[in-house]
């Protein structure tokens, strides 16, 4: 079959994709799109976490057909998807990206699988900078999930971190360094909102 | 012109930026957070193919016949081998011992053993090519533990053994077996006011890395292949892998690709032999990416043991004797059993003094998983077991437990069981004192004062289940001593090469090893060793691959030590050299070339007072230094078969855990509230991956202290909890705050001091969740994990 959606703010079509292929599947193999990672394909670890019309999914669950016409957002757009709405915010607009925000967000020109002019997400430059990547195979899905409740919740407790990221699993840091980070880029944007 | 005839004093600031020592971010964190970083699951060709590997349905049986015509005949399906397919004599492989057979051939030995593989087009056209062979099996009775292993008429797990461990061990299905015997246990047990004895047992924990076993093999147009693969020692699987393909070492090319995590599971082969051989045979790109589900069937697992203790003391609290029997079972095939029976029994006794000793560790063949390495290495169940046994001590002595453990401390200079003397600090004391004197978590946290329990924070979170009424607090201690680096006369060795140019108008160095990069963060120190020992800013790490020499294993603790001592030691001979051509031609500028120490920081020459003599661009400028040099520590030698005599290991790094658990005694939950850790790294050379190392290794300790374990059905040895719904491993709720208080107390045999890491902190985690626990609840709770019907006593 084939299936249209757009990726990262750009339109994608997929031909020839089998009945039982998932979402994951077809980014990673077909889009050539493999920041998302395939650590369970059960659902059950958090790693292919996309956002799908913003809301965040395994896309290890999501079969491919499913995403006909619809909009997903995956750690290779997350720093335009950031940026975009960072924009929004600085226009008064703030409280969060709406869906039709997302879907009227696109991509700038460069290649996403080059990373050609990488800018970073915020939440991507405080995952680095506070040590939460080791592996990083966990990193992708963390960050996808973590973005999206710093855009739910600016000022979250530990308490809430720990249940949005809950069900993404890491077996090499301990967790305590990526709560850092997600402190580290809350505080960011906190500062950053006082400065405008 | 960057040569200077006036002294310029630089020693503020002047060294060099990103040196050791200072928390400098990972050289590969930006492609990590964008997506980029190719893992070895995402490897991608023009015109590839997928692997897939059929495994057993049964743990031991006999192949009567393998039918693959029907899979062959599926469109898309490229080839179907099994054992028959094999190109040359060499079908087995191994880590010690070659008993792995490639695919089985005659039997197979346990649940989940590969029997064929198959190519095709489509990942899913393979698994429903593999799932079309038809194989005839003649069920055998399974062996799955000491019992039924050593029976005088047990089956042989491997009939006519030839490996050089089947002299001494009293049956074929023991792999190896360790005795210590030093002094007299039983003279030194009369002495004894109170001896304490007890029965562990140490549940099968699984490595579990996120990144699947996974990998690319390319056919060279030279009959060779080229392997991009995931692993932690890339010479060591081309020396296993070379044979079986009947290929020169020079025709099987191996680059390592991006790695997600290891802990022991990638030290032996999985599907990097299938892979090569679907490429040679269908000359195309055969990728190969293991499930979850597969990769608990794809890799080795941490032995689960058995382990009986007798300890005594007298009542002013001094240990006198000490006596152990481990018998870890191995599971089919040897992997690294070997060398986990030296570590169990060489440090059974712990970071304690005890003079007289009768120890005796075995591993057994069974018809079970396959086990071998994984963080702690033998050292994580002892631990385990002796640390029970110091709390019961400390408890019929009415002593405090830390005081009990203080009293018997190692320290520098003590002997280890196997009369090796301890000859670096072992701050066992200090780090007892230190995790003691941390602050307490405040009480129920989870009841916010004059409020409604806050059910996050309970034991069961936010199922919901309680509001506190049966929760008791308990605070458990443990501390725990592991080797550094391989041990037993292991020739451990590293080779490093690096060059330096000017490129650009700027020095850079450029570090070329085989070090299998696994998170630990290896990429990141060798860059700051470079820098240090040639004061350049710009350093490049290449990527490991075979073209250079063998790093040895990422495991052990140990690549940092060996590793960075190449990196180090090769730098050090690269300075020279520069130093040479610098002399060469600036020596007639300044009297210092000739006479001073002179040192490269900060991208100038300078002496040890701190005269800039040159730049290095200028010193560099159409020339460059390209050294490739080997490196390793201290020799170690193999342990006595009889009496476990031996300066067997070369480092030792120590970690003491403070575990507060919360137990909710009605449902039988454990909430760990906070581990503290206190440990010695020697030389912290980049604090924020030591702290990083130190969190992830004890929340490993803590999952299999509650939850972690792989179930074999005793009745058919079948794994029964391949996934991770069913294998549990700790999620951001499960794991509590980790402060760490890291001593630096260096081995002066080491680089700039340095102690390996990542290890020790795995050990003493698990036993003191478990003492918390017993504290809390006052069981005496002797297995490992501990499940809700343990507390409950349903
Ligand atoms: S790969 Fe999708 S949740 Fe694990
Ligand atoms: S960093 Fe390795 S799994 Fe999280």
């Amino acid at each position: 079959m084939r299936v249209n959606f757009t990726v990262n703010g750009r339109k994608q079509e997929a031909d020839d994709v089998w009945e039982g292929e998932s979402l994951l599947y077809v980014l990673r193999e077909r889009m050539g799109l493999p920041g998302s990672k395939n650590a369970c394909e059960q659902g059950e670890c958090g790693s292919c976490t996309v956002r799908l019309d913003g809301v965040p999914v395994c896309a290890c669950l999501v079969a491919a057909g499913q995403v006909e016409g619809r909009e997903v957002v995956t750690v290779e757009g997350l720093a335009d998807f950031a940026k975009q709405r960072e924009e929004g915010c600085a226009t008064g607009a703030c409280g969060g990206t709406s869906l039709q925000e997302a879907q009227q967000w696109q991509a700038k020109g460069t290649d996403s699988q080059t990373g050609e002019g990488d800018e970073l997400a915020p939440i991507q430059q405080a995952f680095i900078d506070a040590g939460a990547v080791q592996c990083g195979f966990c990193t992708p899905g963390l960050l996808v999930a973590a973005d999206e409740l710093l855009e739910r919740n600016a000022e979250p407790s530990d308490a809430d971190i720990r249940e949005a990221l809950s069900g993404n699993l890491c077996r090499c840091t301990g967790y305590e360094k990526i709560l850092d980070a997600v402190r580290l880029a809350a505080a960011r944007q906190e500062r950053q909102e006082e400065a405008v | 012109m960057g040569v200077t005839g006036t002294p310029t004093n630089i020693n503020q600031g002047s060294k060099t930026k990103g040196g050791i020592g200072e928390s400098t971010l990972r050289p590969d964190g930006t492609l990590k957070v964008t997506g980029e970083f190719a893992y070895s699951s995402d490897m991608w060709h023009e015109d590839m193919l997928w692997g897939h590997t059929l495994r057993s349905t049964t743990a031991h049986a006999e192949i009567r016949s393998i039918d693959t015509s029907e899979a062959l005949a599926m469109p898309g399906v490229y080839a179907v081998l099994t054992y028959d397919d094999l190109p040359t004599e060499v079908k087995n492989y191994g880590l010690e011992i070659q008993d792995t057979p490639v695919l089985a051939h005659g039997k197979v030995r346990h649940h989940g053993e590969p029997v064929a593989i198959v190519a095709a087009d489509h990942p899913e056209t393979a698994r429903r090519a593999a799932a079309k062979i038809k194989i005839e099996y003649v069920e055998l009775p399974v062996i799955t533990d000491e019992a039924s292993a050593t029976a005088p008429d047990a089956l042989l797990i491997h009939e006519g053994r030839d490996d050089h461990h089947i002299g001494h061990v009293p049956h074929p299905n023991i792999v190896h077996r360790q005795p210590i015997v030093r002094g007299n246990a039983d003279e030194a047990a009369k002495r004894a006011d109170v001896i304490v004895s007890g029965e562990y047992v140490f549940g099968m924990q699984d490595q579990a890395f996120l990144g699947p076993e996974s990998g690319m093999a390319v056919p060279g147009e030279d009959g060779g292949v080229d392997l991009y693969v995931a692993t932690q020692w890339l010479h060591s699987d081309l020396k296993q892998i070379a044979p079986v393909l009947g290929l020169p070492e020079e025709k099987v090319r191996m680059t390592l690709s991006g790695v997600g995590g290891a802990f022991g599971g990638r030290e032996d082969i999985s599907m990097q032999i299938h892979a090569c051989l679907l490429a040679l045979r269908t000359g195309k790109p055969v990728k190969i990416v293991y499930n979850r589900f597969e990769s608990f069937f794809g890799h080795v697992h941490r032995h689960p043991a058995k382990l009986w203790y007798e300890h005594g003391a007298t009542k002013d609290g001094k240990l006198t004797h000490m006596k152990c029997r481990i018998v870890l079972d191995g599971g089919a095939y040897a992997s690294a059993s070997p060398a986990v029976v030296g570590n169990a029994s060489s440090l059974s006794v712990g970071p304690y003094v005890v003079e007289d000793v009768d120890i005796e560790a075995i591993a057994l063949y069974t018809n079970n998983p396959p086990c071998g390495a994984m963080r702690g290495f033998g050292a994580v169940q002892a631990c385990f077991a002796y640390e029970a046994q110091m709390d019961k001590l400390a408890a019929k002595l009415d002593m405090d437990p830390v005081e009990f453990r203080r009293m018997n401390a190692m320290e520098q200079g003590t002997l280890l069981p196997t009369g090796q003397p301890c000859d670096s600090p072992a701050p066992v004391a200090e780090l007892l004192r230190r995790i003691k004197a941390m602050p307490m978590p405040p009480e129920q946290q989870w009841l916010a004062a004059g409020e409604q329990a806050d059910v996050r924070a309970l034991p069961g979170g936010l199922s919901n289940t309680t509001h506190g009424e049966g929760v008791v607090r308990g605070i458990g201690y443990a501390v725990g001593i592991k080797n550094v680096g391989f041990s037993e006369g292991f020739d451990d060795y590293s080779t490093a090469r690096v060059r330096m140019e000017v490129i650009n108008g700027e020095p850079v160095a450029t570090v070329h090893t085989a070090m299998a990069e696994v998170g630990q963060g290896g990429v990141t120190v060798h860059a700051q060793i470079a820098r240090t020992e040639l004061g350049v800013t710009q350093v490049t790490i290449h990527p490991a691959d075979t073209q250079v020499g063998s790093a040895g294993s990422t495991s052990a603790s140990r690549q940092t030590y060996v590793t960075g001592g190449a990196v180090k030691h090769t730098c050090e001979n690269v300075r020279e050299k520069v130093l040479e051509i610098g002399r060469a031609k600036f020596g007639s500028y300044h009297p210092a070339w000739a006479t001073a120490e002179l040192l490269l920081e900060g991208g100038k020459v300078v002496t040890d007072g701190g005269e800039v003599l040159a730049d290095l661009v200028d010193v560099l400028e159409g020339e460059s230094v390209d050294l490739e040099l080997e490196w390793r520590h201290r020799p170690t030698e193999a342990f006595d078969l009889v009496t476990g005599q031996g300066n067997g290991h070369v480092q030792y790094s120590f970690a003491a855990h403070r575990a507060v658990v919360e137990v909710d005694t009605e449902l039988g939950l454990v909430k760990v509230i906070e581990l503290a850790v206190a440990q010695d790294v020697g030389k912290a050379l980049n604090p924020l991956s030591v702290v990083g190392q130190i969190q992830g290794g004890t929340t490993q300790g803590l999952g299999v202290a509650v939850m972690e374990e792989i179930i074999v059905d005793p009745k058919t040895a079948k794994v029964r909890n391949p996934s991770f719904t069913d294998y549990l491993i700790p999620t951001i709720l499960d794991t509590p705050t980790i402060p760490v208080d890291v001593l630096e107390l260096a081995d002066e045999n080491a680089p700039y001091g340095l102690r390996g890491i990542g290890e020790a902190p795995t050990l003493s985690s698990t036993p003191a969740v478990l003492a918390a626990i017993r504290n809390a609840t006052g069981l005496e709770l002797n297995r490992t994990p501990v499940r809700p019907e343990h507390l409950t006593g349903t």
